[in-house]
Parts: C-alpha cells; sequence; structure tokens
C-alpha cells in the first residue's frame, strides 16, 4: 500500500483553479520530488495535502482519507509541512519554536521525549543550538530553514513536505540541509515529499519524481529517468 | 501637599492602578490574537461582578462567589467567541467593531434589566479597618492590590513556562504555522477570551467596593485600561500591566492636584497624547511595513 495516495486532485484559490487533476503516489520510506516551473501548482499541491486550501478529489495517507480535513488533523496523523516562507514563529526563542514542533504529542513522557528530540536537533544543527534562546526572527535564512526543518522533524512525522528548502539560501546551506533529509530519511525512515525549483539537486536527493505542468502531472518515474529524460534535461536541468 | 499626602495619593494610586492594569491585561491579551480591541470588555467584568453580587446576596460566603464567578466568567468568555465573535471572524473590522459595541450594549442593558439601575454595594473580603496603623491604604487597597498582582503573576508563569501557554502565544503571532504543528487555532482563541473574561470578573470583584456596583461602573475604567494599554503598547502585556500602574498614580496626582473633576480627562489626554507621540506605546513593537 502506499503511503500517500493522491487520485484527481483539484485545488482553488478562490474561484480560480491551480490544480486540474492531479494524480501521485509514493511508497512509505522514500523520498519523492515535485518538480515544475513556478506557478506550475507545486507549493498548492503540499497546501491541498494539509488541508489548506479547497480541493476536489482523494487523498490518502497510509489508507486513511485526509482531504476536507482540518489542517491541525492532517498534522497530527503525522505529516509535517516545512512551509514556503518557512514558518517560523519569529518573536519566539529557537528553542520555544521547536517546543512547538513537538504540541501535539501526547502522552506521559511527553515531555523528557521533548526535551530529547531537542537535543537531538541540536546534535543534527549545532547552529541552532548556539542561537537557542535567541529570538527566532534574527537567525540568517539558512538558520531559519535549519529551524523549519528540525521544528517539522519534533512532530515525529511519518511524511515531511518540504517547500522549496534551497530558496534563497546559499549553496553550502542547501548541501547541509539536503545531507540531513537524506540521513533522516534513511535512518529514521522518514518519508520525504520534496518540492524543488532546482531540479538537479531534487534528483540527486529523491529516488522518485512527478514533473507537474499547469496543474498536472506531465511525467513520472524514477529519478534516473526522469534525469534521462530529454525535455526535463533542456527545460529544468539546462543542459 | 505634604510628603505623607503625596505617598497615599501614590500607594491609592497603585491600587486603583493594579484594577487598570488587569483590564488592560485583558484587552492585549485579545488584541494580541485578534489584532481588535474588545470594546465589550468592561461590560463583561460588570455582569460578572453582578453574578458575584447576586451569588453573595443568595448567602454564598465571599470566595466561593468569587471562585464561581471567576469560572463561569471563563466559560462565558469561551462561550462568547465561539457563538458571537467566530461568525464575524473573517469579516471586515468594522463589522467586528460593531459586535464589540453591540455586546457592549446589550450586557450593559441586560444588566440594567435584570439588577436594575440603582447603584448597589459590593463586599470587600477584606477588613475595614485600616492596616499598618496608618492613612495610607486601607485594607481593601492593599487586599485588591495582592490578588490582581497575584493574577498578573499567574497569568505570566502560564503564558510564559506551560506549553499551552506558549501554543496560546504562537497562535497569536503565526496561526498558519501553528496549524502546521497541530495547535487547534480556534480553541486558542476561545480560551484567550476565557482567560481574559477570568481577568475581567477579578477586576470587577475588586474594584466594586470602591466604585460601587452599577451597570455603567466599568466605563470610566475602561477607558483608563484603554489608555493603560495604549501607554504601554497596545501588543505588550509587561507594558499594559506597567501602563495601568502608571495611569492610576498620575490619575490621583492630577486629581490630587488640580481637582477630580479633571480625573478622567487625564486618560483621554494621555490617550490622545500616546497616539499623536508614540503609537506604538513604551513597550509596544514599531511596525514597520516595507513598500
Amino acid at each position: 500500500m502506499a503511503l500517500l495516495d493522491v487520485a484527481s486532485l483539484e485545488a482553488f484559490y478562490g474561484p480560480t483553479q491551480v490544480l486540474h487533476g492531479l494524480s501521485f503516489s509514493m511508497q512509505e520510506g522514500s523520498i519523492t520530488a515535485l518538480l515544475g516551473a513556478n506557478g506550475a501548482g507545486k507549493t498548492t499541491t503540499l497546501r491541498a495535502l494539509c488541508g489548506m486550501v479547497a480541493t476536489r478529489g482523494e487523498m490518502r495517507f497510509a489508507g486513511e482519507r485526509i482531504d476536507g480535513r482540518a489542517t491541525e488533523d492532517v498534522v497530527r496523523r503525522g505529516i509535517a509541512h516545512v512551509p514556503d516562507g518557512r514558518g517560523t514563529f519569529l518573536d519566539l526563542t529557537t528553542e520555544d519554536n521547536l517546543r512547538l514542533g513537538a504540541y501535539s504529542r501526547k502522552g506521559a513522557r511527553r515531555k523528557a521525549e521533548t526535551a530529547a528530540d531537542i537535543e537531538r536537533m541540536y546534535g543534527y544543527f549545532p547552529r541552532l543550538r548556539e542561537r537557542h534562546r535567541q529570538q527566532a526572527g534574527t537567525l540568517s535564512g539558512g538558520e531559519q530553514q535549519m529551524l523549519a526543518v528540525a521544528r517539522a522533524l519534533m512532530l515525529r512525522p511519518r511524511l515531511m513536505l518540504l517547500d522549496e528548502p534551497s530558496f534563497g539560501l546559499a549553496p553550502l546551506v542547501v548541501q547541509h540541509i539536503f545531507d540531513i533529509m537524506r540521513t533522516i530519511n534513511q535512518q529514521e525512515r522518514v518519508s520525504i515529499l520534496l518540492v524543488e525549483q532546482n531540479a538537479a539537486m531534487a534528483l540527486e536527493l529523491a529516488d522518485h519524481a512527478y514533473l507537474i505542468e499547469t496543474g498536472r502531472i506531465v511525467l513520472s518515474g524514477s529519478s534516473r529517468e526522469i534525469r534521462d529524460n530529454d525535455a526535463v534535461r533542456r527545460s529544468y536541468l539546462g543542459y | 501637599m505634604s510628603i505623607d499626602d503625596l505617598l497615599a495619593q501614590i500607594l491609592s494610586g497603585l491600587a486603583t492602578g493594579s484594577i487598570y492594569a488587569s483590564v488592560a491585561l485583558a484587552l492585549v491579551m485579545i488584541y494580541q490574537a485578534t489584532h481588535l480591541v474588545n470594546f465589550a470588555q468592561g461590560e463583561l467584568a460588570m455582569f460578572s461582578t453582578y453574578l458575584a453580587w447576586s451569588m453573595i446576596d443568595a448567602g454564598m460566603p465571599y470566595w466561593g462567589a468569587f471562585f464561581a464567578t471567576v469560572g463561569i466568567s471563563f466559560v462565558a468568555g469561551m462561550l462568547i467567541e465561539r457563538v458571537i465573535v467566530r461568525p464575524v471572524e473573517n469579516s471586515p473590522v468594522l463589522a467586528v467593531v460593531i459586535v464589540f459595541i453591540g455586546l457592549l450594549v446589550i450586557l450593559n442593558s441586560l444588566a440594567g434589566w435584570i439588577f436594575t439601575y440603582t447603584i448597589k454595594t459590593f463586599p470587600s473580603p477584606f477588613p475595614s479597618e485600616p492596616v499598618l496603623g496608618q492613612h495610607y491604604v486601607s485594607a481593601h487597597q492593599l487586599g485588591s492590590t495582592a490578588i490582581t498582582l497575584a493574577v498578573l503573576l499567574l497569568l505570566y508563569v502560564f503564558f510564559r513556562f506551560s506549553p499551552l501557554g506558549l501554543a496560546m502565544r504562537a497562535a497569536a503571532q503565526n496561526p498558519a504555522s501553528s496549524r502546521l504543528v497541530g495547535i487547534r487555532v480556534g480553541w486558542m482563541l476561545a480560551l484567550g477570551w476565557g482567560l481574559a473574561a477570568a481577568v475581567g470578573s477579578i477586576a470587577g470583584m475588586m474594584i466594586a467596593p470602591v466604585v460601587f456596583l452599577d451597570p455603567n461602573m466599568m466605563s470610566g475604567i475602561l477607558l483608563y485600561a484603554f489608555a493603560a494599554a495604549l501607554v504601554g503598547g497596545i501588543d505588550s502585556p509587561g507594558g499594559a500591566v506597567f501602563g495601568g500602574f502608571l495611569v492610576g498614580v498620575l490619575e490621583n496626582l492630577v486629581g490630587a492636584a488640580i481637582g477630580s473633576e479633571l480625573k478622567l480627562t487625564v486618560a483621554l489626554v494621555l490617550i490622545v497624547g500616546v497616539l499623536v507621540v508614540r503609537p506604538s506605546g513604551l513597550f509596544g513593537k514599531v511596525h514597520v511595513t516595507r513598500v
């Protein structure tokens, strides 16, 4: 059974339709990339999964319908979303941002687990430990992106939705974040659905990819197949 | 004015200031979450005080009535958010303001209708003879200040250190991101209203022995609380509390120096003055917009 199964998804901003019957699926444990040009509907797809836009069509997560559910209910099923713009709580400290990531966690050991996970995140991103008492709004773009990824991981998600993690960041920082994503995928078996404009980097990380054009899937396959596709190479990889 | 008088004025200013501080804090709590000023905050407190009065009148011991009132006010605040404010949440600001003003008028007339406009005395839980063997402060002033300070401290600890308090701050700041970590933003807003109503009810019960109980008892106090919130910065809880004490002392000093007719004018002058000179208040954030 696929971890995520999307069938004939349509999405709307007011009267404007952005997705026109999009279908795709991904396996548990995989890294899947959604590629496409600006305005193709990549971000909207992620937002649709989390109930942040009006949709039609069917979305299933681990076999259960998630379409038409409130964002917080989808999140509580184990889908962590790193939104575009990073969604930092600017006025709160770095550590409070992380703590919020574990907000929906239940159980008596919640406090201890949260503390342990914050330590784990500092292990992945030592920069965040240095800044743990600093107001998150004063962090650099790269640090805020690390914080966004770490905050999402604090949910202990089964699936992580990553929206343009490379946006506006220095290549070294991007490389660091992508390395961490790979580690998380391999060691913690977190599945990742990645939206990227940087197709070359995305295909390097992902094992599967879908190409979206004007709200439809126009191509799908393994990363290797996509990379070897002439049209993709010309339009998105630029060689 | 002798030093003794001055000291007395300042101390009693701090006592009323603590009331302004808590009403101002209630205003700020709702402002932070919704960016709206709840004009009905004072009437909510007034209605709660009537509730306490009825219970005490019916023979309940003071503290029983006190805690019951706080609890009922909390639930009522949440209900008001869920039932009355929620449907207009996404309406234009003016529509919401009209709803608040409607709430103000309804609560005011409802209180008048149920309890009549006759001024009632409201008991103080504190002894009536002055403490410290002096005329500086009455036991009620001292006691009510202690209670409001305790409430403010509790709120601070709650917002600063509890996961729920953190979630409420997060929901007020960034609703979209809050949903993405699983926070039920709608409930956080309702909770904020509940807390604001509960804090307001305590302020009402603490000031009623001084100003007496009638449906209009909070109108002046709400004005001072507005001034306090604006002086401190409408988006700064600490600023609102500071502003409350400042306004209380200023009001008293001006009243003593140039006559009590001008007391309310002080609040209005402060409001206009702050808006002209420093619109974001002493501790408020200055909002910069990129154009």
